[in-house]
């Protein structure tokens, strides 16, 4: 029933004086599909130094992945949040960035800043608990591993906007979770980027999951790729597990944040295979087939798959990534079976620029009780040193 | 220019001194940015940014969306990147939901980076009551602030110290919560913007009126009280010391212990609640340092432990002249003659 054919209704309505449409929300909306290219033509027009590069980085992440999840049974590491199955999005986060640009990684994405340059063992440094962050931030451009959810996605913020002021070429680009998209901050990081115009892209790594908890009980959105719309910035849906399709998404992005263009939010959808940490049990919460469907589309064995069909990969190539994986893994084994070297007074000593009396007064307390324990407690570099003297 | 034009001072409001000293920081030091809810155009609703985003610029004095963890959060990044992020939280409950950002991130930046990545970042908190706000507009939320380590939290009780403390809290490499009594905001004394007494660091209390018989303990916008009760106390025959905090973290021991040893008696006044508030730290430290010294218990005038009372019953919850000579009577006098 109109206005006209209501009984006593008798204006034309108008919109409010002020309604306009801002953005025209079409060109922002997500495909139907999440975007595709091996097993297409697309791969084709690829760079194939880049191909193989990926590949590599593929494997030696699957390694990495490996390693780091054995030394968490041995006790080397409290935990380690597994990436297998989401090697795709890790890498092609780390390798679309420029060395000028920021990374900022939620805590399950230490393949990312690996696959960035940091060290592997500083990247371990959280989850092994010696320290919270075993790198300078600034040095490698990536901020620390970030704990709470979704609460690094403001970060990203605020540098890329700091960058943008100071006329500096620089693009964040922030990784999240399923889960961490429905935490306020989420929310704010999006809006704030928007309205802001700031060089971010936001990588959604939808691994099915929040530890137990399936999307369909996190978000009643028709992709998490959606959401971008509603801040006026576009979401672009991704096989998260073709990491030729993530990388040429996340490039697009980056390009398009680099030229002024503003935010934009990739879904990847992607599959965690291991359990959320060593200290869960999947089996609570899904099947065994669900896991082996998406064994059936493995990142590397998609990439395995296309590049050899097309004549780029060889046995020699693939095992040469290999032999350069376990390489990497014995390395990262050696390091991590060291002990740490720790130095208790370290407690005291980046609380504030400049101790306070009150912290003064406890670390002189500490190195009272360390003394008193003699060389045996008093381990570490602290003991050494008295040692030493 | 002479000393005589230089030391020329005029009525000055809380407010003003605050603003210029965010005009005088942005003026030296471009990598000073204030951000926050409505502190562009309109200047704030205290009017404390006023003519800032004017003189520098809207990209130096944002109007950010409507949301405090964002601003706390983008600020974080803004800091990471080099710059000195100045947030105006635009009334104390209302920044709760920046906690998260404050408490996991702003706090403790600098010590999971050993010292990599400071956090120079003042989150400005107009807080208290006394000004008839409706709920969510007068809470003395500082004892959550000053539990939580990393943080400085600072509180100016005068227009001079509003100029110092805050230019301080800016230049700091670590991150400060600024207090602003928004009681005191409209409150004046003659003050010269053209030579403002030197910027102290932070962290020295200061003995805002000396006395022998017992030391009041106080800051913010519970000085001006404790000074009224000191005059009052006089006709009495009392004679109260004043010490004004200015910070609460880090805390002046000395000064306030030394106050303490030479009065042998102490009252603690803050407007927050006295259960597990600010007053019960300082009353432990006191007692811990002092316990030979004390000729009484230490005591606390502090607001009731109740949610921040609507505002035609706010003059019963906090602590007046009247509340503060009460206590001062039970620290036994007698015992001294
Ligand atoms: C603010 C916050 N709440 C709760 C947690 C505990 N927690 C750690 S990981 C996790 C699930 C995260 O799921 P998702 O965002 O999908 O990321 P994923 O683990 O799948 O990578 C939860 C609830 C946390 N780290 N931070």
């Amino acid at each position: 029933m109109t206005v006209q054919e209501r009984p006593g209704a008798a204006y034309q309505p108008t919109p409010p004086p002020a309604w306009r449409p801002r953005t025209d929300p079409a060109p922002l909306l997500p495909d139907a599909e999440p975007y595709r290219v091996l097993g297409t033509d697309a791969v084709a027009g690829a760079d194939p130094q880049l191909l193989l590069r990926l590949y590599a980085e593929l494997v030696r992440g699957r390694r990495y992945n490996a390693q780091a999840t054995a030394l968490t049974k041995q006790g080397r590491l409290a935990v380690y949040p597994s990436t297998t199955g989401q090697e795709a999005c890790e890498i092609a986060a780390a390798l679309v960035l420029e060395e000028q640009d920021w990374l900022f990684p939620s805590y399950r994405d230490t393949l990312a800043a690996v696959a960035r340059g940091l060290d592997p063992v500083e990247a371990l440094t959280l989850l092994r608990g010696d320290w919270h962050t075993g790198y300078d931030p600034r040095e490698h451009r990536i901020a620390p591993l970030c704990t709470p959810l979704a609460t690094q996605l403001p970060h990203a913020v605020g540098l890329a906007h700091a960058a943008r002021i100071k006329g500096d070429d620089v693009v964040a680009l922030a990784m999240v979770g399923d889960g961490g998209t429905s935490e306020g901050d989420f929310h704010e990081a999006l809006n704030f980027a928007a309205v802001w115009q700031a060089p971010v892209v936001f990588l959604v790594q939808n691994n099915g999951f929040a530890i137990s908890v399936p999307l369909a009980k996190q978000t009643a959105a028709p992709s998490l790729a959606h959401k971008a719309v509603g801040y006026g910035m576009p979401g672009r849906l991704v096989d998260g597990n073709d990491a030729v399709a993530v990388h040429e998404v996340l490039s697009e992005a980056v390009a398009r944040a680099r030229r002024g263009g503003g935010p934009t939010l990739v879904e990847a959808i992607t599959y965690r295979i291991d359990a959320h940490t060593n200290a869960d049990d999947a089996t609570r919460y899904r099947g065994d087939s669900e896991v082996e469907a998406w064994r059936e589309h493995d990142p590397i064995m998609l990439l395995e798959r296309d590049l050899t069909a097309r004549g780029l990969l060889d046995e020699d190539t693939a095992q040469a990534a290999k032999d350069a994986a376990e390489a990497m893994a014995a390395r990262l084994r050696e390091r991590m079976n060291a002990d740490p070297v720790l130095d208790p007074m370290d407690l005291f000593t980046h609380v504030y620029a400049e101790q306070t009396s009150q912290l003064r007064e406890q670390a002189e307390q500490l190195r009272a009780e360390l003394e008193a324990e003699g060389g045996d407690a008093a381990q570490g570099a602290h003991g050494a040193e008295d040692e030493a003297r | 220019m002479s000393t005589a034009t230089a030391r020329q001072t005029k009525p000055a409001t809380m407010a003003q001194a605050l603003q210029r000293a965010m005009r005088d920081a942005m003026a030296e030091d471009p990598t000073v940015h204030v951000m926050g809810e409505d502190v562009g155009t309109l200047g704030g609703v205290f009017r404390v940014t006023d003519g800032l985003a004017k003189e520098f610029g809207e990209e130096r004095c944002t109007d950010t969306p409507l949301a405090e963890a964002g601003i706390l959060g983008t600020a974080v990044g803004m800091a990471m990147y080099g710059l000195r992020p100045v947030v105006e939280m635009q009334f104390d409950a209302f920044a709760y939901p920046a906690f998260e950002q404050l408490i996991s991130h702003v706090a403790r930046m600098r010590n999971r980076t050993r010292g990599a990545m400071p956090m120079p970042i003042t989150v400005r908190v107009p807080y208290g009551g006394g000004i008839g706000g409706v709920e969510h507009h007068s809470d003395s939320s500082e004892a959550y602030y000053m539990a939580t380590p990393g943080l400085h939290v600072v509180t100016p009780a005068t227009v001079e110290d509003a100029y110092g403390l805050l230019r301080a809290a800016i230049a700091s490499d670590d991150p400060v919560v600024f207090l602003e009594p928004k009681r005191l905001y409209w409150s004046k004394a003659d003050w010269s913007p053209e030579a403002p007494a030197a910027v102290e660091p932070i962290g020295r209390a200061v003995v805002r009126r000396p006395g022998r018989s017992a030391t009041l303990i106080t800051y913010g916008p519970s000085t001006p009280v404790c000074m009224e009760a000191a005059d009052a106390a006089q006709a009495e025959g009392w004679d109260l010391e004043v010490v004004d905090l200015r910070s609460l973290v880090p805390f002046d021991d000395e000064t306030v212990c030394a106050s303490v040893r030479r009065t042998g008696r102490a009252v603690v006044v803050h407007e927050s609640g006295g259960f597990a508030g600010p007053g019960a730290e300082i009353a432990a430290r006191v007692s811990e340092r002092c316990f030979h010294h004390l000729e009484a218990p230490v005591l606390r005038v502090a607001g009731f432990d109740i949610p921040y009372p609507p505002p035609m019953l706010e003059r019963h919850h906090l602590p007046g002249v009247d509340r503060i000579l009460d206590a001062v009577a039970r620290l036994q006098w007698e015992a001294e003659s």
